[in-house]
């Protein structure tokens, strides 16, 4: 049975966001794909070895929120200094009560499940990052590498 | 019977399959992998994997509010 190819391209840095790529190619890679992540955007926060991702309950509408507040909470109070940050911990809180891994766990087993973690080298050198900040095992590169991946893959998806 | 164990209580989706598949990976052909886990997802997820990777699900049993898996690795 030839080997599947899942290819992910992650933009978003945030913990909502920061999951679904790192469950996807860990879980895709127990099963046997060869799977490759591609980070470009704010999608390269995931790969900084101190992970400090924020969700935010601005511009999420949906999210599911403690005492119904999605449903009565006025969505300008949700700007107020300190909801982000409220929020954040209140959702690290409830996945670690719930055996949910976290980002880290989830990054080291994807690594060393073999998924390739590739930088977008030009989003790395327009917002002037310290690839110092980055995590070991990372390739450095642009569109036209990925495609090579990307191209022959049975699965590939945009997060 | 089983020539190991793994507990994935408590651990939810893709934890116990990421687990079992780290734990398999140790593991010689023929040898049987008991895992129990409390992930109703797992279920379904183990059954997957075993389709996908080529590895014999023997048992798929749901006892004392837990789930129990033994795989055979293949």
């Amino acid at each position: 049975m030839e080997e599947k190819k899942l290819a992910i391209i992650a933009t978003k840095g945030t913990l909502d966001w920061g999951y679904p790529p790192f469950i996807l190619a860990s879980t895709a890679a127990a099963l046997g794909y060869e799977t490759e992540i591609f980070f470009t955007f704010y999608g390269l926060q995931l790969l900084k070895k101190d992970l400090d991702l924020k969700v935010s309950p601005l511009g999420n509408p949906g999210m599911p929120m403690p005492m119904g507040m999605d449903k009565w909470f006025p969505t300008l109070g949700l700007a107020l200094p300190g909801m982000e940050g409220m929020m954040t911990s209140m959702m690290k809180k409830t996945m670690a009560s719930k055996g949910v891994a976290s980002l880290e766990e989830l990054r080291e087993l994807s690594q060393e499940a073999e998924v390739k973690l590739i930088a977008c080298q030009m989003t790395v050198d327009l917002f002037e990052m310290d690839t110092a900040d980055f995590i070991d095992g990372v390739e450095y590169a642009g569109a036209a590498r990925f495609f090579e991946f990307a191209g022959e893959s049975d699965i590939c998806l945009y997060i | 019977m089983a020539d190991q164990e793994l507990d994935a209580s408590g651990l939810n989706c893709p934890l116990p399959i990421l687990r079992a598949k780290k734990t398999l990976n140790g593991m010689e052909a023929d040898q049987v992998l008991h895992i129990i886990a409390t992930d109703p997802g797992s279920v379904k997820d183990f059954e997957a994997f075993c389709k996908q990777t080529g590895n014999e699900l023997l048992e798929s049993k749901e006892e004392g509010g837990k789930f129990h898996f033994e795989i055979k690795k293949v």
